[in-house]
Parts: C-alpha cells; structure tokens; sequence
C-alpha cells in the first residue's frame, strides 16, 4: 500500500492507484471532461490538472507514487484549468436553454467548479462553427457545436461495443468526431447502441425525442434472453425513456439499440394485451385462463389420441433464458423432446 | 580492420583514383532540391549537349547542397590540375559560355565565377572556402554536401566513409557508447538530449526485436538542413544507423521521411541498394554475424509526426497523435512496444566520424556543453541565405553578418528567429549571445532543429508571431485542449490586433493563455507553440502596444493599419502608379499629381512599389488619425 497526501489529507491506496482514483478516495472532487470510469484514460482535456510533488500532471494518468504530496487547489493549477476549461467554452454552444443536458451537464458542472467569470470571459475571442447537426440516424443527433471532443463517445464505441464506428477525424481546431469518410451517421457501421450517447458528457450527443420521465419503474427488458436489467422512465401512463440499470448484475447498464430505444411497442395502441382465441374464423380476445385452458385441453386431447410425439413446441427469442428453461421443461413433462426455439429458424 | 572492409575501400579508393587520373575535366553541378528548382537540371541537360556536340570528354557529377543556396545554380569545374572553380547564377546559356571559354579553351570566366575552392587559383576572382561564406564555418555534417556524387557509393567510402562503422563493428557495445557518451554529442533533432545515454538506455532492456529509426520529419518553416544531408549525403546517415543497429542490438530501421522530400527518399533508395550490395547493409554485414537492414517509411507530412511518440504511432498504422504522460519511454517501449533509438538525421550522420575520429576531435569542436557543429537553413532578409554549418558556440552576430553577409539592401536588422515554430524571436542586443542548446532557452528562444530566419526593419513582430501561430494552430494534432483551442484563441487574438480590433489587456491574455498552454499541453508542439508570442511580446512590446492602442503598425506591414497616399509635393505625375494598380484607385493626368481614391484601394502596395524611388511619392501612413482621415477621404487633412 502507498501512502499519500491529498490536500493534506492522508490516505492509504494501493499501487498502480492513479492520483484521480486516490483523490476519489479521500472525498476530494478533481473536475474531468474526457475521464470516465467504464474507459480506459484518455488525457486530452488538461482539466485534471494537479500538483504532483511540485509537478502539473493529470490525475486520470498520473499513478500515486509511495509518499506522494498531491495538490489540488494551488494558484497554478486553478490557473491552469480555469484557462481549459474557458477556452472549450470560447468554441462551445452557449445556448443551454435548449440544451437536452442543461443542468445535467458536466461542462457546466466544472465551468462552475473552475469558477468561470464574465470579466475575463469579455476578453475571449468566441468562434462557434454554424455546423449542422447530424439527424440522420432515428434514435439520437450529433450536435458538433456542443462537442468537446473528450473522445469517451469514441472509447465507448471500440471498448465497450467493439464496434469502432467513430473515430477522430482532420487535425487540430478542424478536428471532429466522425464516422468513415464523414458521412452522415446512418451511412456507418454503428449499431445505434447508444451507449456513446449515456456517456456524452455535454449534449452533443442527444435523444432525437427527448422526454424527462416523472418517475423510475425496475424492470428486465423482454426483447431477448439476455434479460438485461433496466429502467423504465414513466410520464403519465406512458414510457417515455429507457436506461440500463447500472446495478444489474447480468448488463451492469449497457443495452442494445432495442431495448434502449424499441420502447415504442409499449404505449402502442395496437400492442396485443390479451390472449386470443380463434372462434369462427375470428380472433377474440380472452382471459389467460380461458386461454391456458383452451391450449391444455387441445394438447391432452392430441396426446391421448396421436401420442406425446405428436406435440412440440417452439419458444419464442423474446422470453427470457428462464422462461425458455420452463418452457423445454413443460414439454419434457408431456414425454416430448420435441422442442425448439425460433432464433434457431 | 575488418578485412573485408580493405577490399571494399581500396576498390572505392580505386575507382576514384582511376576517375582523377582520367586527365578530363570534372564538372559538379548543385542537384538538391535547391539547385533543380532553381534549373539545375535544364543546366545539366545543356552541358551534357554541349559536350556531346563538341565532341569533349568530361565526367558531370549531380552534386547535393554545398549551402550556398544564395547563388544557385552552382556549377564547378575541376580541370586537370587545377583548382575547383564554382561558377554562379548558371542558366543554360551561361552553361554553354562557360564550357566554350573555359573548358574548351583557356578562360576562366572571372565575370561568371564566384570563386575557387583550395589555393593556387586565378588571382582575379576570390578564394571561396577562405572567404566570408566559409572560414567561419566548420564542415562536419555536410562534409560530403555539395562535394561528392550522393549516388555513388565508392565516392563515399574513398572519403572515410563506412570506416566508422567497420570500426565498430570490431568494438563492444558498451565501448562505441562511452565513445558517445564521452564524446558529449547531443541529439540535433532540437531537445539536444545527449545521445549516449539514450543508446545506452536502449541497449539496456532485454528484446527479441529492437528499432532504430531516423527522424527526417523535417517540417519547420523555412527549415532545410535535413533534407540537405539525406540528399547530399544519405550514406552517412545510413552508416550511423547501422552502427546504431549493432550498438543497442537491433536487427530492423526506419527512415521516417516526409513524402514532400521525393529526391532524398529516391536518393536514399538508391543508397541503400547500393550498401546491401557491398554487404555493408542486410545480412551478415561485412562477414560479422551482424544482420540489419534499413526501410523507409514516408510520412504524409503532419509535423506532430516529428514528435517521437507521434512519430511512432504513425509508422504503427495509427493516427500520429503524441502519447500524453506518463508513459514508457520510447527507448524502453516504442516502436510496437520494442525498445527504440530514434534520432535525428544529423545525429546519427555525425556518429561515423565521431568514431573514427574519436571523441576527443569532436569535443575540440564547440563548446563545452554543446560540442560540435550546428548546422543552420540561414533564411530570411540576408544577403546569403544558405545551408551553414557552424562550431557550436559562434557568435549570432558572426552567423548574420560575416557567413550571412548582412542584412539585404542595407536595411536595418530587427530580429533573428530561430527553433522554427517553436523558437522565439530575439533583438539586436541578443546577437552577442553564442549559438548552442542552453543559451539561446535562457534567452526565450532555442535551437531547434536548424532553421534561422532573419527579419530585417520592414517585418512587423506581431506579424511575424501570427504566422508561426497561424503554422502550429494548423499543425496542432487536436488531441489536448490547451493546444487545440489555445492557438486558435491566441491566433484570433492575433489576427484582431493585426487588423485594429486589439483590445486593451490583449497582451496579458496572450502571455496568460501561453503559460497555461505551455504548463498543460500534452507534447512539444504545444509546449512550445506560445513560444513566438511570448518572445515577441518580451523584446517587441511596444509594436503590440502601437496595434492595440494607435492602431498603428510601426513596420508598416498590418494591411489593416496602414493606408496609401501620395504625396503631391513629391509627385511628378509620371503615371506609372496609375498604369500599374490593379483596381483602378489611382486617378491623376498629365501634371497633375496623383491621388488614390481610399475606397478602392487594396492595399496591394503595387503603387509604392512602382514609385521610383528617386520621387518616393507613394508613402503609406499609420496610426488611428490617419485611418480615420483616409475613411472620411480626407487624408490631406493629416
């Protein structure tokens, strides 16, 4: 174990520790655009700035060394990173009323730490390119005035989704986050996951039709056996957001593009809510009982007359691995091994 | 000695010999880069008809860069016996004149010559390598410049060549690095980090595979002096590589050179084909056991790919975006996570002779600190704008003024840039200081890699810090915030104090963007990219202070702070002003003066240009007042 000083404060830490982790440790808030916990560290930002044994370093690099004084509040660092942080703001959006982020957003979240000021922001030269965002794809916009190019959209894509649809495109202030030759991103190779887009830290990244749920509901999404665990946004009656639910042992909050975004099928006016019965040619609507009971007797009825042979049955992908696992043993129970599951069609 | 490397040299030293005992004439003509764009190879193409015309025998060398860029293009004749006599300002026609006066008959053409080179020439035209273009200068590095045929390998060899490395190869590994490390050489690539000690903490880590790589991302403005040596000499800097290889035990190099350098990468094709052929390159070098072999790669011209971990990624495949720390050192883990030597051209061209030579000969050159030579793309309003090579410790002073031969048109000497984009600008009161790593930082500049721009009386400072801004803002790889943002801030800055919207405490915001920029960036690029700024603002303040408050710029340069006016007194009406300027602003007739109508002019200069300069009608005015006037069109109020 190292020993360090934070800001005065001793704490012990393991080696290979980054100052940022050790900081976190003692409770001491260290501002960061481009870090994030899920990623490996990137380093561009500058905002982590620290005072390391007289040295300016980057926490979310730097590892602690044994008797490390670390300094995170001297006239030189708060220079240092009020400087970064004013001058993402002089090419960044300034509208965020009409932000999807306003007030969740981490640019605002450390402008206020860093302690912006409007005096000495009157003598920054502001240049904001009029870049159109890019709404090609359904789910979620670019918007390239509110990027800050922290890079974890770029990370999230080739760590976390193995995917590697965006990359950093041209050189220095020209520099964007694009796809392969700059195309719109519906003409890409992403998947449309949205994970980029949990992780953005500024409403670059933003839902094509955002809604503030009014409350939380647990649930497991239904689109395939993973199970994932989310968490449903309600407004009224109706979902209007889905997050991964981080604490879920089986996704740990990552999704796929159906189950953050096919939620549309719930408030659906024509969604199936009931079994139904064919009567006459015609579906009719019954109750699960009526339903259970029809399908019993039918198979009781073809068992005794043709044998369990005669019976089989077919899972559906959206049940769940245990539901599938019941299923399989309710056919066994018949005496069948006729079992089968559509993914395999 | 390597045995096999006798029979090398003395069928080099042969061949050469065979050439001088021919009894015809040599005849050497500047073909680097320099001479062909100046028409080197129209020249050689003339003499080559000629000769075949006049049915004479004589033996044309394409010769690299031998410095004197000023007087191109450059063709030497060696008659039999006689000294080498250089010839400037060769057209084709010249060509013809001189192979007619001279070569075929008995004048040496005093009108056409610049000089000879050795003793014993003609009295009437001037002893080149004793005058004030040389006898500064110390050859080391561009020894072979401008001297011997850079296609041909026997010309190197029969001049010391591959002795170094021959040498080497018969020595341990431990003992070339003390001869380095004694020898105090520092990397020329810039940092002037001592060479020994990164050999010696590449030989240290234990690989299957190690790399030696050759910096020749040359890419400062105005900068040069790579270029030269892979084109004048390549086998030099090939020859240190190889002993590099043996040094730390490495099998495999690159040459990491920019695609804009076709003739040097054509130029060290052909000199690597040339050392594996006489087994100085490849496997078994020289019957030793020792294999390595050298390939080149061809950057796409970022100047971040300069920096080495930059420079790494790129030959990986991988955007060329510097490595933030901290990280493994390059010399423990670089190229594909091997153990790594890179450095610069320069550097590794000077090894050979450091150890042929010994490391006592390269210590009695320079100074104690920074031992041997510098070599310097001397550009800019100066007389003598060239490729110099200089003893490390030389006076600025003795550079501008005695190799450089003044200041163009007697004008008035401003500042000397130097370190390129990096550097900083300094003042006449700094040419006392002596050229080596350390003292030119102390001073707010650096050495660079080479490049040295002299800026004469007529260049605005602000101007001057825009365009080195104007070159790392373009050339700033995007990765870290300061670096990214900060030079477009202090670019825009720039920019508005250039063109009159300078703001009070623009200058504290420039010098406080600059030290965080410095202070937070990620690599050297950005450590270093306030640097023009920040020196320009310490010894040229008040021309920043005139912009912002008079929006007057003293060199008169700033388009936007400057207007064009004739002066009627002065004017003679001759028209010529009239007749030249592009939009028609100028309106006058015969004997009457001339007057420029303020809102059509451009402010092209055409107008003061055409100006003889006995009139000197065309002035051009500064400062607030007389913005002001020339917008109400009534600049004969001032």
């Amino acid at each position: 174990m190292f020993k360090v000083t934070i800001n005065g404060l001793d704490i012990e830490v393991e080696k290979g520790t980054t100052v940022f982790e050790a900081a976190e440790k003692a409770g001491i808030y260290i501002p960061t655009l481009c870090h994030h916990p899920d990623l490996p560290t990137f380093g561009g930002c500058r905002v982590c700035m620290v005072d390391a044994d007289g040295k300016i370093v980057t926490a979310c690099r730097a590892p602690v060394t044994d008797g490390m004084v670390v300094k995170t509040d001297t006239e030189e660092v708060s220079k240092v990173r009020l400087s970064n942080v004013e001058l993402l703001l002089a090419s960044h959006n300034k509208d965020c009323q009409s932000c999807t982020r306003n007030n969740s957003c981490r640019l605002q979240e450390v402008s206020a730490f860093v302690g912006i000021n409007q005096e000495r922001m009157r003598q920054i030269r502001r240049s904001v390119e009029p870049v159109k965002p890019d709404d090609s794809n359904p789910f979620f916009h670019r918007d390239f005035t509110r990027c800050i190019l922290c890079g974890i959209c770029i990370r999230t894509c080739q760590e976390i989704n193995g995917v590697a649809a965006i990359d950093f495109a041209f050189r220095g202030f020209h520099t964007k986050v694009s796809v392969l030759g700059d195309k719109p991103i519906k003409d890409s190779h992403c998947e449309s996951c949205g994970e980029c887009l949990v992780r953005c830290p500024t409403g670059a990244l933003y839902l094509s039709r955002p809604e503030t749920p009014e409350r939380e509901v647990e649930s497991v999404c239904t689109y395939c056996g993973v199970g994932c665990g989310i968490k449903l946004g309600v407004r009224g009656d109706r979902v209007v957001h889905v997050e991964g639910n981080r604490d879920n042992e089986v996704n740990r909050g990552d999704l796929c593009v159906k189950g953050r975004f096919g939620f549309d099928f719930i408030n659906h006016p024509e969604r199936l809510k009931t079994p139904l019965i064919k009567k006459d040619g015609i579906f009719v609507e019954a109750s699960w009982d009526e339903a259970l009971d029809f399908v019993a007797d039918k198979m009781s009825d073809i068992k005794s007359k043709h044998g369990a042979d005669a019976l089989g049955g077919i899972s559906s992908a959206r049940c769940s691995s245990e539901e599938t696992y019941l299923f399989q043993k309710i056919f066994r129970a018949l005496g069948t091994n006729n079992v089968d599951h559509c993914a395999r069609l | 000695m390597i045995q096999k490397f006798d029979a090398i040299e003395k069928e080099a030293v042969a061949a050469m010999e065979e050439k001088q005992n021919n009894d015809i004439p040599q005849i050497y003509v500047g073909c680097a880069t320099c001479g062909n764009a100046t028409g080197a190879q129209s020249v050689v193409q003339t003499i080559k008809n000629k000769l075949d015309k006049e049915n004479v025998t004589a033996e044309i060398k394409e010769v690299g860069c031998i410095g004197m860029c000023f007087a191109e293009v450059l063709v030497d004749v060696i008659k039999p016996g006689r000294p080498r006599i250089s010839y400037q300002d060769v057209t084709p026609e010249k060509a013809e004149e001189i192979i007619d006066s001279y070569i075929l008959n008995d004048d040496h053409r005093p009108d056409l010559a610049l000089g000879f080179f050795g003793e014993g020439g003609p009295e009437d035209i001037e002893q080149i390598d004793t005058g004030d273009v040389f006898k500064n200068q110390q050859r080391v590095i561009l020894k072979n410049c401008g001297v011997i045929d850079p296609e041909n390998i026997n010309e190197y060899i029969a001049r010391g060549g591959y002795k170094g490395l021959a040498e080497a190869l018969e020595m341990k590994q431990e003992e070339i690095i003390g001869v380095l490390k004694d020898s105090g050489l520092r990397g020329r690539g810039g940092a002037g980090f001592p060479a020994g000690r990164k050999w010696e903490s590449c030989l240290k880590p234990q690989a299957d595979q190690k790399y030696v790589i050759c910096n020749a991302d040359e890419g400062d403005p105005g900068a040069f002096m790579d270029r030269s040596v892979l084109e004048g000499d390549p086998h030099s800097v090939i020859e240190g590589m190889i002993i590099a290889g043996y040094t730390i035990g490495s099998s495999k190099g690159y040459f990491y050179v920019r695609a804009e350098y076709p003739l040097a990468i054509n130029r060290l094709r052909k000199a690597l084909a040339q050392a594996r052929e006489k087994n100085l390159l490849g496997e078994n070098i020289l019957g030793t056991g020792f294999d390595f072999d050298l390939e080149i790669f061809q950057g796409a011209g970022a100047f971040v790919c300069g920096e080495s971990t930059a420079l790494v990624m790129s030959i990986e495949g991988n955007r060329g975006w510097p490595k933030p720390l901290p990280r493994p050192r390059t010399t423990e883990q670089g190229l594909w996570d091997k153990p790594t030597l890179l450095n610069n051209v320069k550097t590794f061209s000077v090894v050979p002779q450091i150890l042929s030579k010994g490391a006592d000969w390269f210590k009695s050159i320079g100074t104690e600190g920074s031992p041997g030579t510098a070599v310097f793309a001397l550009t800019g309003t100066i007389n003598r704008s060239g490729l110099i090579e200089v003893p490390m410790g030389i006076e600025l002073k003795k550079i501008i003024y005695e190799v450089g031969g003044g200041i163009l048109n007697d004008r008035k000497f401003k500042a000397v840039q130097t370190g390129g984009p990096s550097g900083g600008c300094l003042p006449e009161d700094k040419l006392h200081l002596s050229v080596d790593f350390d003292t030119l930082v102390e001073a707010g500049s650096m050495m660079g890699s080479g490049g040295m721009v002299v800026i004469d009386e007529t260049t605005c400072m602000v101007d001057v810090a825009r365009y080195f801004l104007d070159f790392t803002f373009e050339e700033s790889c995007g990765q870290c915030v300061p670096c990214r943002q900060g030079t477009q801030q202090m670019l825009e800055v720039l920019n508005d104090i250039c063109e009159g919207r300078g703001r009070e405490g623009d200058i504290e915001h420039l010098l406080e963007l600059g030290d965080s920029i410095i202070k937070s960036s990620i690599c050297g690029l950005g450590q270093t990219a306030p640097n023009p700024v920040l020196s320009t603002v310490q010894y040229f303040r008040d021309e920043y202070e005139a912009h912002i408050r008079d929006h007057a710029c003293p060199a008169l340069v700033c388009k936007n702070l400057i207007v064009f006016t004739i002066d009627e007194e002065k004017c003679t009406a001759c028209g010529r002003c009239r007749k030249a300027c592009p939009v028609e602003a100028i309106s006058g007739e015969k004997k009457v003066p001339h007057k420029i109508d303020q809102s059509k002019c451009t402010k092209c200069g055409i107008c003061f240009q055409e100006c003889p300069e006995r009139f000197s009608a065309v002035v051009r005015l500064t400062g607030k007042e007389n913005l002001a006037a020339a917008a109400r069109g009534r600049l004969s109020d001032v």
